[in-house]
């Protein structure tokens, strides 16, 4: 099977090389043929892929350790579904995934456009294989996933990183990548238009769907991984401004801007220049994110070391903006906008300035995230700068973003007048100051910053809200519908504007969060033995007693040792029950280590025992003081390596197993002091409930309409039509 | 006003907010970083007070009393070291010869960690390093 999946991947590369050429050919002599041959060969490309990811992956289910890649990430103790998903947790078989996720987009949309866009869709499907060549050659010739294990293929992996048995860290990495390679298409159709010169809206419109599913795919990667990193993490927070988050942020934040700018360019034939410099630079940044997870050039909490990807990639990105600039600059003449902004105070401004705003913050987080680079080339020294410098140009271009994005759907295109202003927005902000008085009596004063987020989500969310009872309203009076019923009309029939609508509120809700969690957490570190307790922030925590268990993966084998506690809530002398909280001891496969100790000396993994809740969230992580416990599983090293070294392998695995099991009763039974995190929290569920909304929003906004599938429906009619009387009709 | 001059006078307010953003993001990014330093590097000329970033690999024998942890980093190609006492949570996958980053202020012969400023480097994740 290494052989055969050897030979897919080359096979892929042939056929991308191939599609290249034909694509470029058909192109450029109008020949419909080789066009058309060019995308059959991303067809291909995709079909190979799958075969080639199907082998691996079955593979890592059957846990075929001949495989060196599934030697490395997986084990027979791994649980089956984390054995499925172990496959992108190595270089390998993430670089493999990124090639499957881009050859499956690039065939959808290459499918999709294959009787539009007749001049463009060839450049781009030349674009989409020449992104999926350099893939495809990083596989074949430099991180191959179909390595053979060298020498006697052993009985047992290393297993995959207890850090990432997590579900939402198993499908965090699909996400990514589904949003970084699905952004590579508008990038292609942008290139495509640029050298067909055809630079009205219609490849906006067609690939359209396709940025937004990209956007959407990588926002649900981004909580994903701020979700895993909440619970998973044992240090509380959900976002620490890494590289690799900054990575997958840069990107979102200019799709969004693209996608707001997009409709200035639909409705009024503006900004041409800046939407194709935008989707250009959402391109290369969603590059530059995996060139950055890969490289290893900055420090950051992951550890990559792949530094022999670090040269390809640059040349790609230096290709890929050297490219994007020479086109532009080439078609400067035919970018040029049909309009002018007429005022200040319209939309188009707003929207406008929403953009600068999103752009703003791209530049800060990129220049925050290149900085240790940018020093050493300046000043010969090595420096980075930390959360605080973020948070301040976050915080405030965070604030005039929510801001705008409840004024743009309420102010009207090309000119706002005094009456239109006086009915759109009196009531939002009659809202928004009720609720700045009535939370700065409550307390929240102290926080300016705070503050003021939640009264501009007040005024967001009032806006919204006034925007669908109108349209409802409105729809009520035509057609007499009950209310519900009158909503979801409404919806239906207007599907990109109530989905953005819900999109605004949703951010606005998950500011809230954010500006509540990082502004009102109370936080402590503190030690506790068995009835001890604590009290943090309104919350008293009694440790109860420590737990200690042995864990049995399914095939029998011991997977981990887990020591914790469990620790008694109450509030207001009210018990709330009981929070259980534990740290995971994965055995290392070191050989150097002793056969007990080494079930302390490999990963470790918290559980977070969480009590979530609208109001806050009561979060507490232990850390077990296990160094008492050292000089007994020195002793048992000893003892397993002197005289236990000769019994027969069953005999000494049943004697292993009964000294751990003595090991952890001695810690249930008399257990040193444990180290807590306690972390009262307040609104953390708004983060997640808001990201919830601004998804189904982005659902919302991506399903067709009715009306749109009435006109796909026809327009296939009309072409299937046209078709048959060409055929019928003699020459 | 007429056209022309108001669209001059738009162009320059944006190219006025754009510098000054730059103005300060190159200021404050410069007087606010934290020097990276190996501990061969820190060892050698470190002044007090001044906040570092040191990175380097734990050494065995790290120990811990109460809510602090007591550990020396090392050069990550090298011998020379330097401890370090860290208080509060150690992240999960913090043990010896693993490469951490973390904010140390000089204070006697210790280096003292800044607090939430530990990061030890996730290490299974893309470590193509295992290949060779």
């Amino acid at each position: 099977m290494l052989v055969a999946g050897k030979a897919c991947l080359i096979l892929a590369l042939a056929v991308c090389l191939y599609g290249i050429g034909a694509s470029l050919y058909g192109a450029r002599t109008g020949r419909r043929e080789w066009v058309a041959s060019g995308r059959r060969a991303v067809y291909a490309l995709a079909g190979t892929t799958v075969v080639a990811f199907v082998i691996l992956e079955a593979a890592f289910l059957r846990s075929d350790f001949g495989f060196q890649l599934v030697l490395g990430h997986s084990s027979t103790t791994t649980p089956a579904f984390y054995r499925a998903t172990a496959i992108w947790s190595s270089q390998e078989g993430s670089l493999l995934l990124w090639l499957l996720l881009l050859s499956l987009w690039s065939s959808l949309i290459l499918f999709a456009t294959r009787r539009r866009l007749r001049e463009v869709a060839p450049y781009a499907a030349a674009v989409l294989l020449g992104f999926g060549a350099f893939f495809t050659a990083l596989l074949v010739f430099l991180e191959s996933p179909f390595d053979q294990t060298p020498g006697v293929v052993p009985a047992e992996g290393v297993g995959l990183n207890p850090l990432l048995r997590h579900p939402s860290m198993m499908i965090h990495p699909p996400m990514l990548y589904s949003g970084y390679t699905l952004f590579a298409v508008p990038f292609a159709f942008a290139v495509g238009a640029l050298i067909a010169r055809r630079l009205d809206a219609e490849w906006i419109r067609s690939t359209r769907p396709f940025t937004l599913t990209a956007w959407f795919f990588l926002g649900v990667g981004i909580v994903l991984g701020a979700r895993w990193s909440y619970s998973e993490l044992g240090w509380g927070g959900y976002w620490a401004w890494d590289p690799v988050e900054n990575a997958s942020l840069m990107p979102w934040l200019t799709g969004t801007a693209f996608l707001h700018s997009v409709m200035i360019q639909e409705k009024r034939g503006m900004l041409k220049v800046w939407n194709v410099s935008l989707v250009l630079a959402t391109g290369v940044l969603a590059i530059l994110g995996t060139f950055l997870v890969r490289s290893g050039i900055l420090e950051s909490i992951h550890a990559f070391g792949a530094s022999t990807l670090g040269i390809p990639f640059l040349v790609l990105i230096a290709a890929m903006v050297g490219g994007s600039i020479a086109l532009v600059a080439s078609r400067a003449a035919a970018l040029r906008s049909d309009h002018r902004l007429d005022s200040l105070l319209s939309r188009e401004a707003v929207f406008l300035l929403n953009n600068l705003v999103l752009v703003g913050l791209c530049v800060v987080i990129f220049w925050g995230t290149f900085f240790p680079l940018i020093s050493e080339a300046i000043t010969g020294r090595e420096a980075s700068v930390g959360p605080p410098w973020f948070d301040r140009f976050i915080v405030p271009l965070a604030l005039m973003l929510v801001l705008l994005s409840g004024i743009g759907p309420l102010i009207a295109w090309r000119r706002a007048t005094v009456a239109n202003a006086r009915r759109n927005f009196a009531l939002p902000l009659g809202v928004a100051a009720l609720a700045c008085v009535g939370l700065a009596v409550a307390g929240a004063a102290s926080e300016p910053p705070a503050l003021i987020m939640f009264t501009l989500a007040a005024f967001v969310l009032a806006g919204m809200g006034q925007e669908l009872w109108r349209g409802t309203r409105a729809r009520r009076v035509m057609s007499g519908e009950p209310v519900p019923l009158a909503v979801v009309a409404l919806i239906r029939r207007n599907r990109r504007r109530y989905g953005g609508y819900l999109v605004h509120s949703g951010i606005a809700v998950l500011f809230v969060g954010i500006a509540a969690s990082s502004s009102f957490a109370d936080e402590r570190d503190v030690r506790l033995s068995p009835g001890q307790s604590v009290t943090v922030g309104g919350y008293d925590l009694t440790y109860v007693r420590p737990t200690a268990e042995l864990r049995p993966a399914s095939n029998g084998r011991l997977e981990r040792i887990d020591f914790g506690a469990d620790l008694r809530v109450a509030r207001d002398g009210r018990s709330l029950g009981t929070l259980v909280t534990e740290k995971s001891y994965f055995p290392s496969s070191g050989p150097m280590l002793g056969p007990v100790s080494r079930y302390f000396e490999g990963e470790a993994t918290s559980e977070v025992g969480l009590r979530a809740g609208w109001q806050r969230d009561l979060w507490t992580a232990v850390s077990p003081d296990i160094g008492e416990l050292r000089p007994i599983v020195e002793e048992g090293d000893k003892v397993f390596s002197d005289s236990a070294a000769s019994l027969p392998a069953e005999q000494r695995g049943a004697l292993l197993a009964e000294a751990l099991r003595g090991l952890t009763a001695r810690y249930a039974d008399d257990p040193p002091p444990a180290t807590f995190r306690v972390l009262v929290s307040p609104m953390v569920t708004w983060i997640w409930i808001g990201a919830l909304i601004v998804f189904a929003g982005a659902l919302i906004a991506l399903w067709p309409s009715p009306r749109a599938l009435a006109r796909r429906a026809a327009a296939g009619y009309a072409a299937r039509v046209g078709r048959e009387t060409r055929v019928r009709v003699p020459a | 006003m007429d056209p022309a001059r108001k669209r001059t006078v738009r162009l320059i307010v944006a190219l006025s907010a754009a510098v000054l953003l730059a103005g300060a993001l190159v200021y404050t990014s410069f007087t606010a970083s934290s020097e990276t330093r190996t501990p061969s590097q820190l060892a050698s000329a470190a002044k007090p007070g001044q906040v570092y970033e040191l990175t380097g690999k734990v050494e065995p024998g790290y120990r811990r009393d109460g809510t602090v942890t007591h550990f020396r980093v090392r050069d990550r190609a090298g011998n020379v070291s330097v401890p370090v006492s860290y208080e509060g949570t150690i992240p999960d996958p913090f043990r010896a010869g693993r490469e951490v980053i973390v904010d140390v202020r000089k204070e006697g012969a210790v280096f003292v960690g800044e607090k939430d400023s530990l990061v030890t480097k996730c290490p299974s994740k893309f470590t193509a390093e295992q290949k060779s």
